[in-house]
């Protein structure tokens, strides 16, 4: 008789699980595909890339962390400083070309309850099989320094991305949140190869070595100052 | 008079004519370098700026200045070779700054080749 009534009470957690995520998925596709992509392009490229408002999110569930999802859905911030794409929101100066803040838009906030359901729908969207290399981030400490030298001097990262607030260049993502959002094993496929994931981003797959992947990857999840973890 | 109604009947077939003549045309003559300008809005504009001119947004923060595409002297400088070996396999390639990166995994060479001329018409040399 226990058992039986455990195994009712599991079934009903499951199909509220379930019931869960359905209620997600109709708040993604009720409010999210306006801008974002949750089914794979059918002709992904530049003009995919020119037409979307927002990033791909077709592979969120091998990209975001769900908490972080539900977190920000609810509460949102932005974390791209040009916007996407950046080139639309850029307006030249008399100097260096700046951020037009006129023509970006805040990204709209949901409920913490609609927030939760709309981030475990999302964790459902995987990327292709292969895309994300499961394990491929080892988890070993980078020395910040050694880390920050790789990132800015010798690689060039940091002329597009900030990994401190502040700082940086501004027509990709920030990365010093990068730890809270994505899982360390993407951060590891997207850096050695962007184009697999966005065909045509304007993130160039640089010819990096496994211990430059390895240490790329690591400086970024120790960014908010963690201590990396595979 | 009569001449001036001929003249009169015969202008709006004259412009019809020649719209219908400059439609094709028009239509025909496409930019030669419009797949290498949006190329160029994708890619280089965050660092070579919106008017070509090395003032992107990302260089306040960076250590070397972009290459200033408009300037007819130091571009007449480079070789069509070099600006093709720069963009495909990045400043190092031709002894320059690592904040050039790679695009020969994202532009294919007939895309480079294109950005090479495109910008000789930018720089005007």
């Amino acid at each position: 008789m226990k058992l039986s009534t455990a195994a009712i009470a599991a079934l009903s957690l499951v199909a509220s699980a379930s019931e869960f995520a359905q209620d997600g998925r109709a708040i993604v596709e009720s409010q999210c595909i306006a801008c974002h992509a949750v089914t794979k392009p059918d002709k992904p490229g530049l003009d995919h890339i020119w037409q979307r408002k927002g990033p791909d999110l077709h592979y969120a569930g091998s990209k975001f962390t769900e908490a972080w999802l539900a977190s920000w859905l609810a509460a949102p911030t932005r974390i791209r400083a040009g916007g996407e794409l950046y080139t639309k929101y850029l307006k030249p100066t008399e100097a260096e070309d700046a951020i037009d803040e006129s023509k970006l838009e805040p990204h709209p906030q949901l409920s913490s309850a609609d927030a939760q359901a709309a981030a475990s729908y999302l964790m459902t969207l995987k990327a292709a099989d292969g895309s994300v290399e499961a394990g491929a981030f080892k988890g070993a400490a980078v020395s910040p320094t050694m880390g920050a030298m790789f990132f800015n001097k010798l690689r060039g990262c940091g002329a597009c991305h900030s990994a401190k607030p502040g700082s940086g260049g501004s027509s990709g993502p920030e990365l010093h949140t990068a730890s809270e959002r994505l899982q360390p094993d993407f951060i590891y496929s997207y850096i050695k190869n962007p184009q697999a994931f966005d065909p045509g981003v304007w993130m160039p797959r640089l010819t990096l070595s496994e211990p430059d992947l390895q240490r790329l990857t690591g400086y970024i999840v120790q960014l908010n100052g963690k201590v990396a973890t595979p | 008079m009569i001449l001036s109604k001929r003249l009169s009947n015969a202008l709006p077939a004259a412009v019809a004519g020649a719209c219908l003549l400059l439609v094709p045309t028009l239509s025909g003559a496409a930019d030669p370098h419009s797949r290498a300008t949006r190329n160029y809005d994708t890619y280089c504009v965050q660092c070579h700026g919106l008017e070509r001119n090395g003032q992107g947004v990302n260089s306040a923060s960076m250590s070397v200045q972009p290459r200033d595409h408009t300037d007819a002297k130091g571009m007449a400088d480079i070789p069509d070779q070099e600006l093709f070996d720069a963009i495909k396999e990045g400043g190092l390639a031709v002894n320059k700054s690592v904040l050039m990166p790679v695009w020969g995994n994202v532009l294919s060479e007939e895309e480079i080749k294109e950005m090479v001329a495109y910008l000789r018409h930018v720089c005007e040399c």
